[in-house]
């Protein structure tokens, strides 16, 4: 049976514009929300993000190349970037048809829509932009990918919400396992901070406002939890086939073992605890990995009062004694829900904690609530040998994705 | 300025060239335009010119010249004498 392993990673996102900053500042509890300075939010109820400080696009693209990006995809290549320089990875003519892209995205190119149906329906302008459906459309991402680093392989975009990276990962896995491709480009990117998709969030009312201190306004777990936090950024990782890697001389940062997903089909916001739970215990069957095997979850955990209990009742069913044992934490509780981005940016996470042996923490911890009541690794990260990890994504629409890392010695 | 000119300039911005490396027999290939650019191009020169340029006419815009021709045919009896105040930049980021 043909073995993946990961050996590029790419972050850009709110708590680091790499990788090795990224994974500092979580162990440092620096959250990464911060208000608004996108847009003017004084109107909205909401006027915090998990944003990307200081970001200029002129410090990455051409202004001709610019005109083609949406934010998301804009993420997308800079993350992609960095994975590949960290991979070392020198594509052969001969081979790009087995290197292969796989990209998730919750909103798409919402900036570009925002600004569009602003032109369309405020300014009354009668044709937009021609580049707005190229900018747009949710495969934009993968596309750029593909064309900057050559990739011909096997190519697609997932659309599956907050578990759109989980599900591109797994998918880029199995495209690796079953062998369609030895090298695929796989994570998301979201840049979902614009007028009108705040505004929609604000109207479902999950959103934390922070009441005046950003940095603490996610506190997933904790029982004074007020609810989740947008983020935006992109998480990408090379995905290499053993061989393929080994052949190279590549630095492995982890053996992707396990994919598991599943279907709520119960409600279209409304978390179940069994689907959450197969989708685990497919994960560990795919991998071989008993549940006592399983070190930390780097969990979905987003703050808001259903996730996180229900969350905790689908651990305790999967791992039953070995919940109390196991190591959680949310780092959303940082770098925000990055929606279709978020699953890639934490697997980056669940990686670097497993190669550097210390647990991010669960950020803004304050009291226990009884019904969330495991280890979340509250405020301090914790030095921790992990053998195998799980990184959970439950999205809207109730579709799961769990993947499963294993060390690599 | 005259309609070359001015759709000269257009091309430059938009294609973020410098105006002086536009030769009004350029050719869009030479100029490394292509058909997604020449369609970023035309809705430009509809913007600036506040114009509607038919699908057909469009199609067959392969040179600068000939955009600049078509573009005489279109503008005729519309008043074009201030054509240098008309409006700026069109650009997608422009309006984010």
């Amino acid at each position: 049976m043909r073995r993946v392993v990961i050996t590029g990673l790419g972050i850009f996102s709110s708590t680091g514009k790499d990788r090795d900053s990224f994974f500092e500042n979580l162990v440092q509890a620096r959250s990464g929300v911060r208000p608004i300075s996108q847009f003017d939010s004084s109107p909205l109820s909401i006027k915090i993000a998990a944003e990307i400080s200081d970001y200029n696009p002129d410090d990455y693209f051409p202004p001709k190349r610019q005109d083609m990006l949406d934010k998301f995809t804009q993420f997308a290549l800079i993350a992609a970037g960095e994975a590949m320089e960290s991979s070392g990875l020198t594509v052969r003519d001969e081979e790009r048809c087995r290197f292969g892209v796989v990209m998730g995205s919750g909103m798409g190119g919402a900036g570009s829509y925002d600004a569009g149906y602003h032109n369309l329906y405020a300014k009354q302008v009668t044709r937009l932009h021609p580049f707005t459906i190229p900018r747009i459309m949710h495969n934009a991402a993968t596309s750029h990918i593909c064309m900057e680093f050559g990739a011909q392989g096997p190519a697609l975009a997932t659309a599956t919400a907050c578990s759109s990276s989980g599900h591109a990962i797994g998918e880029a896995f199995h495209l690796i396992k079953f062998g369609m491709a030895d090298m695929v480009l796989a994570g998301g990117a979201d840049a979902p901070i614009t007028y009108g998709v705040m505004r929609c969030w604000e109207a479902v009312r999950v959103l934390a406002s922070g009441n005046g201190n950003p940095a603490t306004a996610c506190r997933p777990f904790s029982a004074d939890r007020k609810g989740m936090v947008i983020g935006e950024g992109a998480g990408v990782l090379l995905l290499e086939e053993l061989d393929h890697a080994l052949g190279r001389g590549a630095t492995i940062y982890g053996e992707l073992a396990g994919f598991g997903m599943s279907s709520d089909a119960s409600h279209i916001t409304q978390p179940s605890v069994d689907g959450p739970v197969r989708a685990i215990r497919m994960a560990l069957g795919e991998a071989g990995v008993r549940p006592e095997e399983i070190d930390y979850i780097n969990a979905h955990g987003t703050g808001t009062r259903l996730n996180d209990s229900v969350e905790t009742q689908v651990i305790k069913e999967v791992f039953n004694c070995h919940a109390r044992k196991l190591a959680i934490s949310s780092t959303k509780s940082m770098h925000g829900h990055v929606m279709g981005a978020t699953g890639a940016i934490e697997l980056v996470a669940t990686v670097m904690a497993i190669n550097r042996g210390v647990i991010p923490p669960t950020a803004n911890y304050t009291e226990q609530d009884p019904e969330c009541d495991l280890d979340y690794v509250p405020n301090v990260a914790r030095e921790k040998r992990i053998r195998a990890a799980l990184s959970n994504s439950f999205a809207f629409g109730g579709l799961n994705a769990v993947l499963l890392l294993r060390r690599w010695e | 300025m005259n309609v070359g000119e001015k759709l000269i300039e257009i091309i430059a911005r938009e294609q973020h060239l410098n105006p002086g490396d536009i030769s009004i027999d350029a050719t869009f290939e030479e100029l490394g335009i292509d058909s997604l650019d020449g369609v970023n191009i035309l809705f430009a020169l509809e913007e600036e010119f506040k114009i509607d340029i038919p699908d057909t006419v469009a199609q067959n815009m392969k040179s600068v010249r000939q955009v600049a021709e078509s573009l005489n045919r279109v503008l005729e009896g519309k008043d074009i004498s201030d054509l240098t105040a008309m409006a700026k930049g069109s650009g997608p980021t422009a309006s984010n």
